[in-house]
């Protein structure tokens, strides 16, 4: 929990809050951050893989199918793809409060 | 046995700096530190001392070369002053924020405008809040006891943050004085190598100063301040050391014929010297007067000072810069006193006094002259601070 979500008790930190295990931001759950999550309409999408090209956290993955799948854990949402997508396959939805 | 000699008090503190064994001095000259930082500059090209001089082109770049360097494991050095310090400050932030030991000497000075190269304590102040920790020297031998003092405190496990020597400019900085310069060796075994908890090393990369996201921020801050205030106890045991060690005995917070005084005077750093003789002349004439002045301003050592000055009817309290706060409040060393006064539920008399500003001389009639005030003032007469020798 406290690597996704950089939540910790003060008496925890590193000294200065320095980071001691190097490349571990991609520990950290910028999925948390999200508002609207991009759906992909599968029977719209072309496999064009735009999405992949323009998303800027790279959270997608090419399937055994070809479809690009979205890395929930990383997306922050930011519909880019969804703006990109030349054929309106992504749809922004609104993420359900828990 | 060291033997008295006299010296530079600048020229002592860098010697002192000397035998510390310091492995980094990255400074940039401003009056009136200069000194400090031409005499470490000879003894680093003179080959008296086996450390990294860095002549950095502005404050600016000498307390990042000292993070940098502090970061990597390097016990480090710097000193500045005034307009040096307010470049710096920035970055001094990081420093504490990093929790980086490493030792600065600051000649207080007046900041500008108008230019003013002379002495008061306008960078001591904004400096209160940079996170360091703020010892105050009164006179050379002290400058010259602080410094390794200083080193110890900032590298101890518990404390680990950077801390300031302040020295006031001109009427400490370039005086005179008779000081015993301590063996080297006595100083290698007060003070251990240096060994960095944390350091910049390619074999177990670290990363230092991340982006700290709400979620950590208050955190961070938190952590920051134990430390500092942690650190209080650990700096009057590091004067326990020394003095069992040296025969030099320092406190956080001194007194100077307190015991029965009805009057106290609040001062640092070298006005003190005046405070004390101008407390003799009045103890002469039967006044009950005493001077209180502060060892440490970062962490305020709250209770020592209280149980300093809980006895007195009049506290006359000394403040060294300009407040500009609006004239409805004390300046800043008033206020933090009176903030102690107000816990406590303890309401002596209290007149704020701003003197010596920019290096114009308070004199021992000068502070007769305050001491009466208070004891004449009747409640609500004295204000919130006045100025003193301010020509009308």
């Amino acid at each position: 929990m406290a690597k996704e979500t950089g939540i910790v008790s003060w008496k925890q930190l590193n000294l200065g809050i320095a980071i001691t295990d190097p490349g571990n931001a991609s520990q950290l759950k910028t999925g948390d951050w999200r508002a609207m999550r991009p759906v992909t309409d599968r029977e719209k999408c072309t496999k064009c893989g735009q999405c992949y090209v323009y998303c800027p956290d790279m959270v997608y993955t090419k399937d055994a199918e070809g479809y690009y799948v979205q890395n929930y854990y990383w997306c922050k949402g930011c519909g880019i793809c969804a703006k990109e997508c030349p054929v309106d396959a992504i749809t922004m939805i609104m993420e359900e409060v828990d | 046995m060291s033997k008295r000699v006299g010296v530079e008090v600048s020229i002592a503190c860098a010697d002192a700096v000397g035998l510390c064994d310091v492995d980094v001095v990255a400074a940039y000259p401003i009056t009136p530190q200069t000194h400090i930082v031409e005499h470490l500059s000879e003894l680093v090209a003179e080959g008296h001392l086996d450390a990294e001089f860095v002549p950095v082109e502005s404050e600016h770049s000498a307390m990042s070369a000292c993070i940098g360097s502090a970061a990597a494991g390097a016990r480090t050095f710097t000193s500045t002053s005034s307009q040096g310090y307010a470049l710096m400050s920035e970055i001094c932030y990081i420093a504490s924020s990093l929790r980086l030991p490493m030792v600065m000497a600051v000649a207080n000075r007046a900041i500008s405008a108008p230019i003013s190269i002379w002495n008061d304590h306008a960078d001591l102040m904004f400096a209160r809040d940079v996170g360091w920790i703020q010892l105050i020297g009164e006179y050379g031998q002290e400058v010259v006891d602080l410094i390794p003092i200083a080193f110890r405190i900032g590298e101890d496990k518990r404390v680990l943050l950077p801390v300031q020597v302040n020295l006031d400019g001109f009427t400490l900085s370039h005086v005179i004085e008779p000081i015993i310069m301590p063996e080297k060796a006595e100083i290698q075994k007060f003070l251990p190598p240096y060994k960095p908890q944390l350091r910049l090393d390619p074999e177990n990369p670290v990363t230092m100063g991340p982006v700290g996201m709400p979620e950590v921020y208050t955190e961070a801050r938190k952590a920051q301040d134990e430390a500092l205030n942690n650190s209080k106890a650990v700096i009057q045991e590091v004067f326990d050391e020394f003095g069992k060690q040296f025969g030099r005995q320092y406190k956080l917070v001194e007194t100077y014929k307190t015991e029965d005084a009805e009057t106290i005077i609040f001062s640092m750093g070298s006005i003190s010297q005046t405070a004390m003789s101008a407390v003799d002349h009045m103890r002469s004439q039967g006044k009950k007067v005493g001077v209180v002045r502060l060892r440490v301003f970062r962490p305020f050592p709250a209770k020592e000072l209280f149980d300093a000055i809980k006895g007195a009817k009049n506290l006359v309290i000394l403040d060294r810069v300009t407040a500009f706060n609006g004239g409805e409040i004390s300046a800043p060393v008033a206020l933090e006193i009176k903030s102690v006064l107000f816990d406590r539920k303890h309401h002596p008399k209290v007149g704020n006094f701003l003197v010596g500003l920019g290096g114009r001389d308070v004199t021992v009639q000068n502070f007769e002259e305050m001491v009466e005030k208070v004891a004449a003032a009747k409640d609500g007469e004295l204000g919130p601070y006045q100025f003193i020798n301010v020509r009308e």
